[in-house]
């Protein structure tokens, strides 16, 4: 077993692998590489001085917070989104089932002007949010929103194809053995769709964190109020703060990272679970 | 896998006997099955999830049209036909153009490389492979400027030259190239494992040469697979806005892309010609959508024919 494994009999290895390492080297490695180098010109108490200000904290609190908000509303609506489209039918099904992917195809600048227009207090929705004291529109809650849109479809893509995979005679078995529909959907349905769900609240989450175009807009951007994690980098570098903007890219990619490294992790036991199951 | 194509089609299982429809025969409930819910839980549970999507998506997407067309057709296309507006959507198709060809021939290599060779280290090459989808669009434009701006890596480099990358258009592309880099190869690599390699191998036995391997039998084998990531790849490079806008220095008329413009628009209140360049916007994504959606159509057809031919 010492060298020369088994790589395969078709020709390209070393131009298709060459290049491919090459060219993601070039375009995702080296880029990123310019982070770390660029923070590590701050000796610690610099960079914690920048990392842990009142005004990051502040940022982080609501970017994480927000983020969590609105996934965790992407959890629970998505679910029901999902079961809907797996299981009922109705006029208009399959157009309301290419609507949820509309949220990764509409350029972000788009979606934030759209429900900046729908959510601010002349808006179509907004305007009647207003008389019960709510003020959507330039609030925390107007991050929350734009959060929740932007993440809606992850939930219900990784929920949807496990409902639609479920051998239905789980349920009529539960349904012999004489569970209710509630009773089934706790001990039978809920089990078997907790992992895709989680994974889902996991990558709403993730792709909330790092958002920018949709929350611009409508967030107001008030420093220390609705002022999200990237948004602040945007300010650091509009003032040439090079190695302070990089030193709170460091913090964001780091959360990022951790929360994909966990996705994967997720993944696979869905595919276990689900594998288990089916 | 024999009876997957029986799964939500009789979950409606009609009455069995074709029974003229008589008024009596209508209201006369049939039999709910016992994993069926209730017909007050099904109705109130689709309710509530056409709520929530109207609110979060449909209604945002209709006021895009409505605040558009506002002030009447004509107006809307004045909007569309300003010199920016022009300008900006040449820059955003130039961008396209550039970007999405060289993360296509990256998806290819990858993919090939990936799917078609047994090697250490392959499932890190793939992990990194995904590395954007977790960048921050703004960090995407940020290491840009770390690389190529005036106090960056290659900035003095660049400016004895007098070569201009960021706020200027070579950093546009970078940026974004940047961001769609994995869309491609994310479609190709789980297509071209699911597909074997048996097809090429037979090729390359029979003396088939590695460019005729990958015209004849590689390329048509991924082409659907290959347009639908590189459909994807389009729409996130022409609609991409965080990242452009870090790199982009909003000059009108010069480094404006789309999505900038929209923005610029906006923040000099001019809603109705913001709108109507969001509006296009809106359709290039509602065209991504309906080609996304034919391109699954047809791949979910594709399975089912060639299951047929198998089990006569």
């Amino acid at each position: 077993m010492s060298r020369a494994p088994r790589r395969g009999v078709l020709p390209g290895f070393g131009l298709s692998t060459g290049f491919t390492v090459l060219y993601l080297s070039l375009v995702v490695l080296v880029p990123l590489s310019t982070l770390a180098v660029k923070s590590s010109a701050l000796t610690w108490a610099q960079a914690w001085a920048i990392v842990a200000s009142p005004r990051a904290i502040a940022s982080y609190k609501l970017t994480f917070g927000a983020s969590a908000a609105a996934a965790g509303v992407n959890v629970v609506f998505g679910v029901l989104v999902a079961w809907v489209l797996a299981r009922y039918r109705f006029p208009g099904r399959s157009l309301v089932d290419a609507l949820v992917d509309l949220p990764f195809a509409l350029p972000t600048a788009v979606s934030g002007i759209a429900l900046t227009a729908v959510y601010s207090r002349t808006g179509w929705i907004g305007r009647h949010l207003e008389p019960l004291g709510i003020q959507a529109a330039f609030s925390w809650l107007g991050v929350a929103i734009a959060l929740t849109f932007i993440g809606l479809p992850f939930v219900i893509r990784t929920v949807q194809p496990v409902l639609e995979d479920l051998d239905r005679e789980l349920e009529e078995a539960a349904a012999v053995l004489g569970a209710g529909r509630w009773e089934t959907f706790r001990r039978v349905l809920f089990p078997a769709v907790l992992p895709a769900a989680i994974t889902g609240f996991a990558l709403s989450f993730a792709r909330a964190l790092g958002e920018y175009g949709s929350v611009v807009f409508i967030s107001g951007n008030m420093p220390m109020k609705t002022e999200i994690a990237p948004l602040l980098i945007m300010t650091r570098l509009e003032q040439y703060d090079y190695a302070g903007a990089a030193a709170i890219s460091v913090v964001l990619l780091g959360a990022s990272f951790v929360l994909l490294l966990a996705i994967n992790r997720l993944q696979a036991w869905t595919r276990a679970r689900t594998g288990a199951t089916a | 896998m024999s009876d997957a194509s029986a799964g939500p089609a009789d979950a409606i299982a009609p009455v069995p006997e074709r029974a003229p429809v008589s008024a009596r025969a209508r209201a006369r409930p049939r039999p709910r099955r016992v994993d069926e819910d209730p017909p007050l839980v099904r109705w109130g549970l689709t309710l509530l999830a056409l709520g929530f999507l109207s609110a979060f998506v449909l209604v945002p997407c209709a006021a895009v049209v409505v605040e558009a067309l506002r002030d009447g057709v004509r107006l809307w296309w004045t909007a569309l036909v300003d010199p920016d507006a022009l300008a900006a959507i040449r820059l955003t198709v130039l961008v396209a153009a550039i970007a999405v060809p060289l993360n296509a021939l990256f998806g290819l290599a990858a993919a090939w490389s990936i799917t078609r060779f047994r090697y250490r280290g392959k499932s890190a090459l793939v992990s990194l492979i995904d590395l954007p989808f977790g960048v921050s669009p703004v960090i995407s434009g940020m290491v840009t400027v770390l690389l190529f701006g005036a106090q960056g890596w290659f900035g003095p480099w660049l400016v004895e030259r007098g070569w201009k990358v960021v706020f200027a258009v070579p950093g546009i592309v970078l940026a974004t190239v940047f961001v769609t880099f994995p869309f491609v190869a994310r479609e190709l690599i789980p297509f071209m494992e699911s597909q074997g390699l048996e097809e090429e191998e037979a090729a390359h036995v029979l003396g088939a040469s590695g460019w005729q391997l990958f015209m004849k039998v590689t390329l048509p084998n991924v082409k659907w697979s290959l347009l639908y990531g590189v459909i994807l790849c389009n729409a996130r490079a022409m609609g991409e806005f965080g990242a452009v806008s870090v790199v982009s220095g909003h000059i009108r008329g010069l480094t404006n892309t789309l999505p900038l413009h929209v923005e610029i628009l906006y923040n000099e209140y001019a809603f109705r010609a913001a709108f109507a360049v969001a509006s296009l916007l809106f359709l290039l994504a509602l065209v991504t959508l309906v080609a996304k959606k034919t391109l699954e159509w047809r791949q979910h057809h594709a399975r089912h024919a060639a299951r047929r031919s198998v089990t006569p």
